[in-house]
């Protein structure tokens, strides 16, 4: 199945839309600054929805079917999401009107401020970071920015964990410092020994994911803060697991510094096909006065006619600004809904059963796939199909067949240390059925593995397109449709 | 409500895992922190949340209820049905980053589609995926360009009539990183700076020189000698852009940009208070393996037929780690997706269109603005659809009274520079007829006096 590009369907002449003619005096552009010819595609709306329905349909989604993506909490994304972040009241705000006309905007934003606080158990929070890696960026800008307020200039070196996910020692590097890497233990916790050793007045701080990449708690996360903290270290968590710890436990109280949230996943707006997401990041008071700014605060007090007025505050030594604006407020409206369905006790359910989905699958499978580190998973896991007898199989080929069972692959090859990974991460809005026929297609494939290799090999076989040449993409590099002139 | 389980089905995978309770899951949880109490409010039903986020929403007044002149990075467009028709389907919304080529042609085509619209509109030859906003993609040209020259040119001169917010996210990214330093002739956003200025600050320490096109105040600029010069010192240049400008305008790759950075939101996004937005970034084929974020190539599959796959992954967080391009992982794929239905809609004809009216009522808006006592509209160059008007009062005041008559007033310029007391930033796009711009004229004028 292939679809025409834009420009294939292409016929001169044609047009989607239509606009009134101007109804002002004309004013001529200066001729040098006109550009020459627009070489964009002419198609009537009929070609356009359709052209974009027959790309649609050779997707995989949540609506779908199954997406048990591990670190990537593809939960079912609930449609009133998209009708609430599309009320005309939201969607057409500027982001510069004056104050008095956005109350109901930042009252939204200072409610999912606080609701974010009692979630997370930290002090204060901004909004304005665009996604994880961007909530990382920033995260770490303030533990950096705090060490050097304090004079304290030799902490250059930031410690990852060998399970951590590619933003984190990508981040360190954005921020300019040294990423010091951190071997994980025969359990999968942090080596308490290696950390011991490293941790001295050059460690800025810790990036830690928790449960970590492989879907365990940290058995000594205590002690783990504890050391980084003793060696005056801070500690940055990577909350894109929180969905393992909503009422389970707030990373704040467990004595984590910074934080920053994937609204995208704990709190189900949806990814978009890779984006947008949200990264609100918060920090314990001592932290507070380096966000991001703007925050959003009350800038004049109540009376008892009144209520207050929202507005934004900068903090004193803030890190400046990471992205223009106020954050992907269309985001936060999903999220705000999603918390105020919810509330505390729903919050808790939705931990409880992301890790007994997790549990569930793993007590299906254990036996049949390797577990690496056979210990009670949270809301994911991570199995190896690795069988002596047919060595050639791998996680991409188990991967591949899934697809042909109707199912989104699990995350492979990730995290590093495990080598044939596969990360299943099944979240709580999925049913026992869905969990069962998936458990089902796994061990067919493990028995497939053996019988019949081939048909692993060769995986997918139903799928619109079948195994891609990714080297020839990449040695040829066409990054542009073809384009009529170009003949 | 969204966890399907009945009863008897979870003590039937409890009894599959072997513990009594869902609680038992949960011993690695230090006891002391194990089930805090949140402080939430009750959970409400999807009937109550409707009318709870409707009435947020309607103690707003917005572009909608009032008519707006308010620009300034964010633009108040016509969005065509279909593109919400569209990107509002699952299949789109709710899939994740194109990892599985397979099962995700839809996604990887349209961004194809998606980067070769960005390369034409700006007359590159390549563009990724898409950046978090204008600002981020700015930043990333930045670092791009740094490590272009592998930090032996740290310096990055930005125009003082680049967006505010765009170098205050600038700095936020590049000053203090190694030993890059950002250089502007004037602190804060200023009208006075000339290309030639820019130009006299070039030297072989420059890595890159970076411009807005039109810029903040929405004039038009002549770059074609700071481009010449850039090149002889061998410092790149990049342009920041207005998509909806390059409908008519003569295009960065034509005038010699290294690279074009630019907001998308004109493209089909709506307003909605400043996010999710849309970044985008394009350059030459030969710094494409510099380029930060996705990119999607063109290719095979086993039986021949064509399909696509992110291509290039070497540069990117998950494969290089702490020596990739950028950290960027999620970006805006929905957006970009709405700007490539919003470009295919419109076409040659409707993006020449749209262009072409704000192009228009912007110079028809200025005319009477400048016609009305005490206020002048500054004009000493060609303008696109926004430009600065000096008024006889205070803006606020002004925007103020505005408020009052039903519309959203320009960008009060002294909010960031105190040296543009009294100086307004007003933008005009298609959707404001002929008559609003009459009674905003009038409005003005009535607003200045008392
Ligand atoms: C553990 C972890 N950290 C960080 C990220 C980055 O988040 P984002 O894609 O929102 O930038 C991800 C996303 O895949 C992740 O799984």
């Amino acid at each position: 199945m292939t679809e025409p590009t834009l420009y294939e369907l292409s016929s001169p002449g044609r047009s989607g839309v239509r606009f009134p003619k101007s109804d002002v005096p004309k004013y001529e552009l200066p001729a040098d600054l006109v550009r020459a010819d627009l070489p964009f595609p002419e198609l009537a709306e009929i070609d356009v929805v359709r052209h974009f329905t027959h790309l649609s349909a050779m997707n995989y989604s949540i609506d779908k079917g199954f997406y048990p993506l591990g670190s990537c909490t593809m939960k079912y994304n609930p449609k009133i999401n998209e009708v609430t972040a599309r009320l005309p009241g939201f969607a057409f705000t500027h982001p510069l009107q004056p104050l008095e006309t956005i109350q109901g905007n930042l009252f939204l934003m200072y409610q999912l401020q606080e609701y974010l606080k009692e979630i997370s158990g930290f002090a204060a929070i901004s909004l304005q970071p665009a996604a994880g890696a961007q909530g990382e960026f920033t995260g770490v800008k303030i533990i950096n920015a705090y060490h050097k307020s304090r004079g304290d200039l030799k902490r250059t070196r930031v410690l990852i964990p060998d399970s951590a996910h590619g933003t984190n020692p990508a981040t360190c590097s954005m921020v300019g410092l040294e990423v010091v890497h951190l071997p994980s233990d025969a359990r999968g916790n942090v080596d308490l020994v290696a950390l011991h050793e490293i941790c001295d007045d050059t460690v800025a701080g810790l990036m830690l994911t928790n449960p970590n990449t492989l879907g365990l708690f940290d058995e000594n996360v205590s002690e783990v803060i504890e050391i980084v903290h003793a060696a005056g270290g801070l500690v940055y968590g990577d909350g894109a697991n929180l969905n393992a710890l909503l009422g389970i436990a707030r990373p704040g109280d467990l004595g984590f510094d910074v934080m920053h949230f994937n609204l995208h996943k704990t709190f189900s707006t949806p990814h978009g096909g890779g984006g947008p997401g949200s990264g609100p990041v918060a920090v314990t008071s001592q932290l507070a006065d380096f966000l991001p700014s703007p925050v959003v605060g009350i800038v004049e007090p109540g009376t008892e006619d009144l209520p207050p007025l929202y507005g934004f505050t900068t903090p004193t030594m803030s890190i400046g600004r990471v992205k223009t604006f106020y954050g992907q407020f269309g985001m936060l409206v999903r999220a705000y809904t999603y918390i105020r369905m919810n509330g505390s006790d729903g919050l808790r359910r939705i931990s409880e059963f992301a890790v007994l989905n997790a549990n569930y699958l793993l007590s299906k499978v254990r036996g049949k796939y390797t577990l690496p580190y056979n210990r009670t998973c949270m809301h994911e896991f991570v199995v190896e199909g690795v069988w002596p007898e047919v060595p050639d199989i791998h996680a991409l080929d188990i991967a591949k067949r899934l697809m042909d069972y109707d199912f989104h692959p699990p995350t492979n090859y990730f995290p590093l240390i495990v080598h044939e990974a596969l990360m299943i991460e099944p979240t709580e809005t999925e049913n026992k059925q869905t969990l069962d026929a998936f458990a089902d297609a796994l061990l067919k494939i493990a028995e497939e593995a053996h019988t019949d290799p081939e048909l692993l090999k060769n995986a997918p076989h139903n799928t619109p397109v079948s195994r891609l040449d990714e080297v020839k993409a990449a040695k040829e590099l066409v990054l542009c449709c073809w384009l009529p002139e170009n003949e | 409500m969204f966890i399907p389980h009945t009863d008897a089905e979870r003590e039937a995978m409890l009894a599959s895992i072997g513990v009594k309770d869902i609680k038992d899951l949960f011993t690695d949880v230090p006891v002391k922190h194990r089930f805090p109490k949140l402080g939430l409010p009750k959970g409400i039903t999807e009937m109550e949340a409707l009318a709870e986020l409707r009435e947020f929403s309607t103690a707003n007044e917005t572009a909608a209820d009032l008519v707006s002149f308010l620009g300034a990075g964010a633009y108040q467009h016509y969005i065509p049905a279909a593109v919400d028709a569209l990107i509002n389907r699952g299949e789109f919304f709710s899939a994740y980053t194109p990892y599985q080529p397979e099962i995700s042609q839809g996604t990887l085509q349209a961004i194809f589609e998606f980067q070769t619209l960005i390369a034409n509109l700006t007359g590159m030859e390549v563009s990724n995926a898409s950046h978090y906003d204008g600002a981020t993609a700015a930043a990333e040209a930045g670092l791009m360009a740094y490590h272009h020259f592998r930090g032996k040119r740290p310096k990055i001169i930005i125009s003082s009539s680049v967006n505010p917010e765009y170098r205050e996210v600038m700095c936020s990214y590049l000053c203090g990183y190694e030993n890059m330093k950002l250089v502007s002739v004037e602190d804060k956003a200023d009208l006075k700076e000339s290309p030639d200025q820019l130009s006299d600050r070039l030297d072989d320490q420059t890595a890159l020189v970076m411009v807005q096109y039109p810029d903040f105040f929405g004039r038009i600029n002549d770059f074609h000698k700071l481009v010449r010069k850039s090149h002889e010192i061998g410092a790149l240049i990049a342009f920041i852009v207005n998509p909806t400008a390059l409908g008519i305008l003569k295009t960065p790759g034509e005038l010699g940009a290294d690279i074009v950075v630019g907001e998308g939101q004109p493209l089909g996004i709506p307003l909605s208070f400043g996010g999710p937005y849309l970044g985008f970034l394009a350059t030459k084929k030969d710094f494409v393996r510099k380029i930060s974020g996705r990119l999607v190539g063109e290719t095979v599959d086993g039986e021949g037929r064509r399909g696509y796959v992110l291509t290039l992954t070497a540069r990117e967080q998950h494969i290089r780690r702490e020596k990739a391009t950028s950290n960027i992982c999620s970006n805006q794929g929905l957006m970009a997706l709405a700007a490539t239905i919003y470009m295919s809609l419109l076409g040659k004809q409707g993006m020449q269109q749209v262009a072409d009216l704000c192009y228009q009522k912007a110079h028809y808006a200025a005319e009477l603005i400048n016609r009305l006592p005490g206020f002048e509209v500054l004009t000493d160059k060609p303008f696109f659809h926004e430009f600065v008007v000096k008024c006889p009062v205070d803006v606020d005041h002004i925007n103020q009274h505005l408020l009052e008559d039903g519309f959203l007033g320009g960008l009060n310029l002294a909010k960031i520079n105190p040296d543009l007391a009294n100086h307004m930033l007003v933008a005009v796009t298609e959707v404001i007829s002929k008559e609003d711009i009459e009674a905003f004229a009038e409005a003005l004028k009535e607003a200045s006096h008392d």
